[in-house]
């Protein structure tokens, strides 16, 4: 590759630039004052917290959006406007975490999606052209593709490989991979980064968006950190440690609930095992789990910690039986449940708190008190007809009502028009209602106020002091305060696990990251 | 389609100027790709067998000639369902376009003596008026489905339903005869022995496929049925084509209608009232998912070569006439079989 590999990159102009853009959305400052360059022949990892600006950015890199204030410049011109998609697509290419390919459509159509190939004025295709051309792209850069397949029946890895291949054919030199690895497994990640090594050298710019620091340090030749909006670090990956890149992510202690989270003493007397899972195996595009083990006993909460993709949302899935595992068993008190069966899982005694409220979470037209005994109908009907009592139902729904503080005007108001935080609550109740052995209960306090933080929290934390068994699957730290005791999931397998709270939020967050812990105090295995 | 990988690995990049040799796709490969696209050629097959078994005038080729005629109204809204279909929208209103236009033009333009309204327009003119129907409704229904984004199902349905209405309430349920020639040459006259409607409808068929392969709006419409956000992303207007195809399809179905009104040389309220089912299994049973971004217009002929040919034989057949409707829904569920066995299609 020496012939054309552009070795004196730094004589070029970089091949995307933002220049101290700043983006509001509303009332939320999205970005603020942000320079960063992205030069020929370079990896430039970007890393922050979600939520840090690493999307916004991305938007107004790739043309979907313009900056309040400042500008973007690709290949030292200033950027096309927002409405000529095709200048865009000349000169910067994303490959999103959602698939870009068209399934029904072959290799070689998804390669030229949109484009001519040939003659630009010809309305037509030229299928021979088009086909030996994806196959030369796919030579070209060492893709191993049959270009005459259709793009449904790729791999997700193979699927990514189509979508380079089209920003690397349209002639972009400016490459973002956004959370590329997420979905891949171990060997299909080394592969990307030869690929990735190879655009290097072929002149490519790439923006490498990673949750997993140890990753940048493989691929990439800079770093830059976001936090809060505001770029708080750029550099050579080789001149800042991995402790300093998460100082960075991380920031200086806010005020409240610092680096150190909160939590209960570890409690000595323990009941029974309500929850065991053994040897977990389940594949999902959410992320797969490979092999995990764990137990909840009586009066304790285990936290399940762990970024998108790394199979914690699909462990709970897996163990409430929306997913069916490919192999290992749930066993509640003590006896296996058949797996994938919601139903039989709720019936042992288990309560559920989804992760997405809206989808699953509740009927909305139905009212407070018929959400809250969605789940303990059978306890308040009579006789063999099954005839509700109102009275009973409305009981059980008010004490709810008051333990979680559910701000309605009454019983019957429908979830619908409450606030998130309260339908979010009312979630929760309905899980509680029943008074099960074990409570799974996935980002609860995911887009609620401070206040219904506070009140969620507390109605597990009493639960849990009851004697309720808890597994508490978020990747927001402050619900972390009620666990007793922590594992992290990195790629489908527990990491690490925390046993004795408080938790340091630096190691938790290097921990979640897929770093391998530094400094004093590491925690047990 | 096949997923066996032909290409070796690459492990070196090939030098730029240097020959790269592109594996031809042997012919085995091909014809096994086209049968499993047409898997509804061998169901024909079978179907002509039976049909000459049934009955020895069905083989003839005055029968033949007449399936076709009859067919091709049907095939023409087929073209225009499947357009619609691929990019993964639907039209029920097909059938209120196929049944209002050529009453509304006729109605116009026949004198009050044969139950028109008396105006006498001039007979080209009615034409372009069941043309500018299918435009306007097209227009409509692409707009209000794609940009006002509401429901295609139901919205169509409702369409349909006033179109059909309108055929009653407006124009009084009448049946205008003694059409001019010129209106009703479409469906009435024959080139080289065959009918011309038969000549529009293949020509339609042939220039639709060779569009949805060789064209690029073509191609796009395959790409923002297989998936949305991909074509917008690549820069596909996808509202401009979604709502282009809409217009299209109405304007077929009205030239669909005329075709109708031709061959029977009336134009009745209440045409093609129930023809929407008979569209959507052909296009169904002829490989078009339902979900948008599969299918071809090759497959959907076939779907209309074999529901044709089915509604002839069991009119030859001694079954009795009552029973014929719950015999074609039910070989209309073994086609779905037989294509579900042969074909790639999940539908």
């Amino acid at each position: 590759m020496e012939g054309n590999s552009p070795r004196g990159a730094e004589h070029q102009p970089p091949v995307g630039e933002a220049l101290d853009v700043s983006k509001t959305f509303g009332e939320t400052r999205a970005l603020l004052n942000v320079s960063l360059d992205v030069r020929a022949g370079e990896c430039h990892g970007l890393v922050g917290r979600n939520g840090a600006g690493k999307s916004t950015l991305v938007t107004l890199l790739t043309g979907l959006a313009r900056p309040d204030r400042g500008s973007i410049r690709l290949a030292g011109a200033p950027a096309p406007s927002l409405a000529d998609r095709g200048e865009w697509l000349d000169r910067v290419a994303c490959v999103y975490q959602r698939s870009m390919v068209v399934p029904p459509l072959t290799v070689a159509e998804n390669v030229f999606l949109n484009r001519p190939t040939g003659d630009a004025r010809s309305p037509f295709v030229n299928w021979r052209r088009m086909r030996q051309q994806a196959h030369e792209v796919m030579l070209e850069w060492g893709f191993d593709i049959d270009v005459d397949q259709a793009a449904g029946s790729l791999t997700v890895e193979q699927r990514q490989i189509v979508e380079i291949a089209r920003a690397l054919s349209i002639g972009a030199r400016f490459l973002i991979l956004d959370e590329p690895t997420a979905a891949l497994e171990k060997a299909a990640v080394e592969r990307l980064f030869a690929r990735v090594r190879r655009m290097r050298e072929g002149g490519i710019g790439v923006l490498y968006i990673s949750h997993h620091l140890e990753e940048i340090y493989d691929i990439c030749d800079r770093v830059s950190v976001l936090r809060d909006g505001e770029l708080v670090l750029t550099g050579a990956v080789s001149d800042i440690s991995q402790p300093n890149l998460v100082a960075a992510m991380v920031g200086s202690a806010p005020s409240r609930r610092a680096t150190e989270i909160e939590a209960v003493p570890n409690r000595s007397g323990l009941g029974e095992e309500r929850l065991a899972v053994t040897e977990l195996k389940v594949t999902s595009t959410g992320g797969s789990v490979e092999g995990v083990s764990l137990s909840v006993r009586a009066g304790e909460c285990v936290g399940l910690v762990g970024l998108d993709g790394s199979g914690s949302v699909t462990l709970a899935d897996a163990v409430i039986g929306l997913i069916k595992p490919q192999s290992g068993t749930v066993k509640v008190l003590g006896r296996p449940v058949p797996p994938g069966k919601v139903d039989a899982v709720l019936h042992r005694g288990v309560g559920y708190v989804p992760q997405d409220r809206h989808a699953r979470g509740f009927a909305p037209q139905l009212g407070v008190g018929e959400n809250l005994t969605l789940a303990v109908l059978e306890n308040v009907s009579r006789g063999v007809l099954g005839v509700v009592n109102f009275k009973a139902r409305d009981r059980i729904a008010q004490e709810q009502v008051d333990k979680l503080q559910i701000v309605a005007w009454s019983l019957q108001q429908p979830v619908s028009s409450l606030s998130g935080g309260n339908q979010q609550k009312v979630v929760v109740g309905r899980a509680l209602a029943p008074n099960p052995s074990v409570l799974i209960v996935v980002n609860p306090t995911v887009g609620v106020d401070v206040a219904s933080k506070e009140a969620l929290l507390d109605a597990m934390r009493k639960a849990r002091d009851e004697g309720m068994a808890v597994l508490l699957v978020s990747d927001d730290f402050e619900d972390l305060r009620i666990c007793t005791r922590l594992l992290v999931m990195v790629r489908g397998k527990v990491a690490h696990q925390f046993e004795q709270p408080p938790w340091d939020r630096q190691q938790l967050i290097a921990a979640v990251e897929g770093l391998e812990l530094v400094g004093a105090g590491d925690p047990q295995r | 389609m096949s997923n066996v990988t032909t290409e070796p690995a690459a492990s070196e990049p090939t030098t730029p100027g240097s020959t790269r040799a592109m594996p031809r796709r042997d012919a085995r490969h091909l014809a096994l790709k086209w049968f499993r696209e047409l898997p509804l050629v061998p169901v024909i097959v079978l179907v002509m067998i039976w049909g000459s078994i049934v009955n020895p005038v069905f083989l003839t080729s005055s029968n033949l000639t007449d399936v076709a005629t009859g067919g091709a109204p049907l095939g023409l809204v087929v073209v225009a369902e499947t357009l619609i279909l691929l990019t993964g929208k639907f039209d029920i209103s097909l059938q209120g376009t196929f049944g209002l236009a050529p009453l509304l033009g006729a109605w116009l333009i026949a004198p009050a003596a044969s139950e028109g309204l008396g105006t006498q327009w001039n007979p080209w003119f009615g034409i372009l008026l069941v043309l500018a129907i299918g435009l306007v409704v097209g227009i409509f229904n692409g707009f209000l489905v794609i940009k006002a984004n509401f429901n295609a199902f139901i919205f169509t349905l409702a369409m349909s339903i006033l179109l059909t209405g309108l055929q009653l309430g407006w124009l009084g349920g009448r049946t205008v005869y003694h059409l001019p020639e010129v209106y009703i040459y479409l469906g009435s006259e024959s080139w080289f022995g065959i009918s011309v409607a038969v000549w529009v409808a293949t020509i339609v068929f042939v220039i639709a496929e060779l569009f949805l392969r060789y064209h690029r709006v073509g191609r796009a419409m395959y790409a923002i049925g297989g998936n949305l956000e991909a074509a917008r992303a690549a820069g596909i207007k996808v509202d401009r084509i979604r709502i282009g195809v809409f217009v299209v399809a109405s304007v077929l179905a009205a030239v669909a209608g005329l075709m109708v009104a031709g061959r029977v040389t009336v134009a009745t309220a209440g045409q093609g009232s129930n023809l929407i089912f008979g569209v959507f299994a052909a296009a169904v049973i002829g490989g078009v998912s339902l979900d948008g971004g599969r299918g071809r217009m090759l497959g959907a002929l076939t779907g209309v070569i074999l529901l044709s040919l089915v509604t002839n034989i069991l009119t030859l057949s001694s079954i009795s006439s009552t029973w014929i409707d719950a015999v074609d829904g039910a070989i209309i569920l073994l086609a779905l079989g037989v294509a579900r066995l042969i074909g790639t299609e999940r539908a």
